[in-house]
């Protein structure tokens, strides 16, 4: 930074990297690196193209991959959900027509995209990235401008590869000082969460920073990046540092030779500068925190795991009130109850938020030795084929199936319930994904959201546990 | 996208704050390859019963429910994924706009392409609006883009805010990408003048 530059944050870069027409009174047009497409909300969009007569800008610059509607049943047993298949069918003809490259059923690096962006080196710091997906924020871990966008928007990246844009705002979330036993980046990002609310950073993207940040794996990085859109956000980034580069250094599409110490010496300008200014801050201590669950349905209501349900009658705010009664009656709680001890039917450990080896590899050595309770379904859905042969190279599929867990293909499986993978009406779930939505993962289902600690330790007890009571 | 300069219409309101795409429309509704009849089955799971009949206490199943043409919802209306089936199933069963004191930001790009309104406006005048509904279902409000206004029956005019961009798309009833496409040059030369960042072909 020279001297008479104001200091700039990491977004305010990237963003000013990637203006094309910067025209007062219109959105900017800004350039996008890569562009991720699935089956669920592309199709419309090449439909669109296809009318206007319209090719894909820079097939070089997209890939495609399909995750929302495939089973996580075993490849040889055939797909019965016809539009499932039709919706298959439809992206692999868009993909050959237009030539985007397309990891599909058969692909060793299939996945959720979210997951395979990175596994790939894909994700690159400085980027922009969009997807038709709101969870593309993951990719922020990265120190990348990464947001999800609607369908329409999928055809203007595929047409253009650009986007209009206004300018969002900035909102500084600092974490500072060691986590505790059991406590992991899922109960930072859950934590936020409940403190600023769903709507709490709209309008704004968030930088994570401080010490804990510091401190997180990319794959912690990336479960915190992830879950920015529950807290509001456009997107939510972290610095690129030696652990970035660490974790990209030799993926398949990472830049090689020259080409990579050039890139990272243009990675290591990116951080933001000291003095910059953000919109808005927020800071978080990292000792005080405790494993976190949701007892409501929107991510926001969530709460450390040994706290009680609060009552609506100490919400002041009418139509806040509500909202906490009517979650509560969805969920079939009352106000002041202790949530440790209550049963579960199913567990989940699965979606882009929490289905990388490194979350496999802590439940296994938590389940390692022990048995799921006979009254619970433990699902674990790999976030991609890799990550499951990963895993099976460990043994840790071994461990699951010994335990009594399901091992299952990779997908999104019952983060969304859209490929089978459901609850029943009513039932139970402790889940590591990011959605506790009525409904989100099956009709009339329940879903606590957690850790894959506190989840693997719930499928063992057959009720919600404390992890830090089993080590 | 169909052209939008004012609207007369009755109102139906759904007040729950942090209505979810979810719930706007089910992700078991996604799996479809265009956007027809996505409308119907707008606010499933709270509009139908088990049995699949109508659920006759949830208000898109009143007679006022029907016809209305502006839906009232609660703050922070359309949080969560980013479906565009959302904007397209509310648009689908014949909504025009949406007022809330607040909206998620996909969803409002989303409808803002598509040309369904989100209309923000104060608590004030959200309550306000929440209780002419209750002494009257058929009170009819008026929504003027060009203003940028909400006309209440008392002829009290509220402003609303919308980008100058999205409101002139929508007025004259064009696309987007129409704009973006008048910028092929200006694209050409970041491209001249940027190195790729990424190839997925590689
Ligand atoms: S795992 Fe869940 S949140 Fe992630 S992309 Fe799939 S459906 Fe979306």
């Amino acid at each position: 930074m020279s001297t008479n530059e104001h200091p700039k944050t990491l977004f305010e870069k990237i963003w000013n990297q990637h203006i094309v027409v910067a025209e007062p009174n219109n959105p900017t047009v800004l350039y996008i690196d890569l562009h991720l497409v699935h089956e669920v909300t592309s199709p419309q969009a090449f439909t669109g193209l296809r009318e206007k007569g319209l090719k894909v800008r820079h097939p070089d610059k997209t890939m495609a991959t399909m995750d929302h509607g495939i089973p996580t049943t075993p490849l040889d047993i055939p797909i019965s959900d016809e539009l499932v298949i039709k919706q298959i069918n439809q992206l692999e003809k868009n993909c050959q027509e237009f030539g985007i490259p397309l990891h599909g059923l058969t692909s060793a690096y299939r996945g959720i995209v979210h997951v395979i962006g990175p596994e790939l080196g894909l994700t690159q710091p400085g980027m922009t990235v969009v997807c038709g997906d709101s969870h593309t924020s993951t990719h922020g871990a990265f120190g990348t401008l990464a947001f999800g966008i609607g369908t329409s928007e999928v055809e203007h990246v595929l047409a253009t590869q650009c986007l209009l844009q206004t300018k969002p705002k900035t909102y500084a979330v600092r974490v500072e000082g060691t986590l505790s036993l059991g406590v992991s980046a899922k109960d930072i990002i859950l934590n936020l969460i409940s403190r600023i609310g769903i709507g709490g950073g709209t309008g704004h993207v968030f930088e994570y920073m401080g010490s804990t940040i510091r401190g997180l794996s990319m794959e912690e990085r990336m479960t915190v990046c992830n879950m920015s859109i529950e807290g509001g956000a456009r997107a939510g980034m972290i610095a690129p540092d030696e652990t970035t580069f660490e974790y990209i250094k030799e993926r398949p599409l990472a830049p090689k030779g020259e080409a990579w110490n050039a890139a990272v010496e243009a990675w290591r300008k990116l951080p933001t500068d000291d003095g910059a200014v953000f919109d808005q801050e927020i800071t978080i201590d990292a000792n005080t925190l405790e494993p976190m669950i949701t007892y409501g349905t929107n991510p926001g209501m969530g709460m450390k795991i040994t706290d009680t349900i609060p009552d609506p009658d100490s919400i002041k705010e009418v139509s806040e009130r509500q909202t906490l009664v009517k979650a509560l009656q969805y969920m079939g709680l009352r106000p002041g109850q202790p949530l440790l001890g209550q049963p579960i039917d199913v567990v989940f450990l699965g979606s882009c938020t929490n289905s990388r080896i490194s979350d496999l590899r802590v439940a296994a050595n938590l389940i390692k030795g022990r048995k799921v309770a006979n009254t619970v379904r433990f699902m674990v859905v790999p976030g991609s084929q890799q990550v499951k042969l990963q895993a099976e190279a460990e043994g840790l599929d071994k461990i699951f199936k010994e335990a009594g867990a399901e091992w299952r293909e990779a997908g999104c499986s019952m983060c969304i319930a859209m490929n089978g993978d459901q609850l029943q009406p009513g039932q139970y779930a402790v889940s590591t994904s990011n959605r506790n939505f009525e409904g989100r993962q099956g009709k009339g289902g329940r879903t606590f959201l957690a850790s894959p600690l506190t989840a693997t330790a719930t499928a063992i007890v057959g009720k919600i546990a404390d992890v830090r009571t089993m080590f | 996208m169909e052209k939008f300069a004012t609207l007369t219409a009755t109102m139906v309101a759904i007040p729950t704050e942090n209505i979810d795409t979810d719930q706007i429309i089910p992700a078991r509704f996604l799996k479809v390859t265009d956007k027809a009849g996505l409308g119907d089955n707008l606010f499933c799971d709270w509009r139908y019963n088990a049995d699949g009949t109508p659920n006759p206490d949830f208000v898109l199943n009143t007679t006022q429910g029907k016809k209305a043409k502006i839906l009232l919802a609660g703050d922070n209306f359309g949080c969560g994924s980013s479906r565009e089936h959302a904007p397209w199933a509310i648009m689908g069963y014949g909504f025009q706009a949406v007022i809330s004191t607040s909206f998620a930001d996909i969803f409002c790009n989303n409808s803002l392409k598509l040309g369904l309104l989100p209309i923000a406006v104060d608590k004030e005048t959200h309550l306000q609006l929440l209780s002419l509904l209750e002494e009257e279902p058929a009170t009819q409000i008026t929504i003027e883009l060009q203003n940028q206004a909400v006309v209440l029956p008392d002829g009290r005019k509220v402003t609303f805010p919308i980008d100058n961009f999205s409101k002139t798309c929508i007025l004259k009833g064009v696309d987007q990408l129409g704009y973006l496409q008048s910028h092929a040059a200006a694209i050409e030369v970041y491209e001249a003048n940027h190195a790729d960042r990424v190839n997925t072909l590689a």
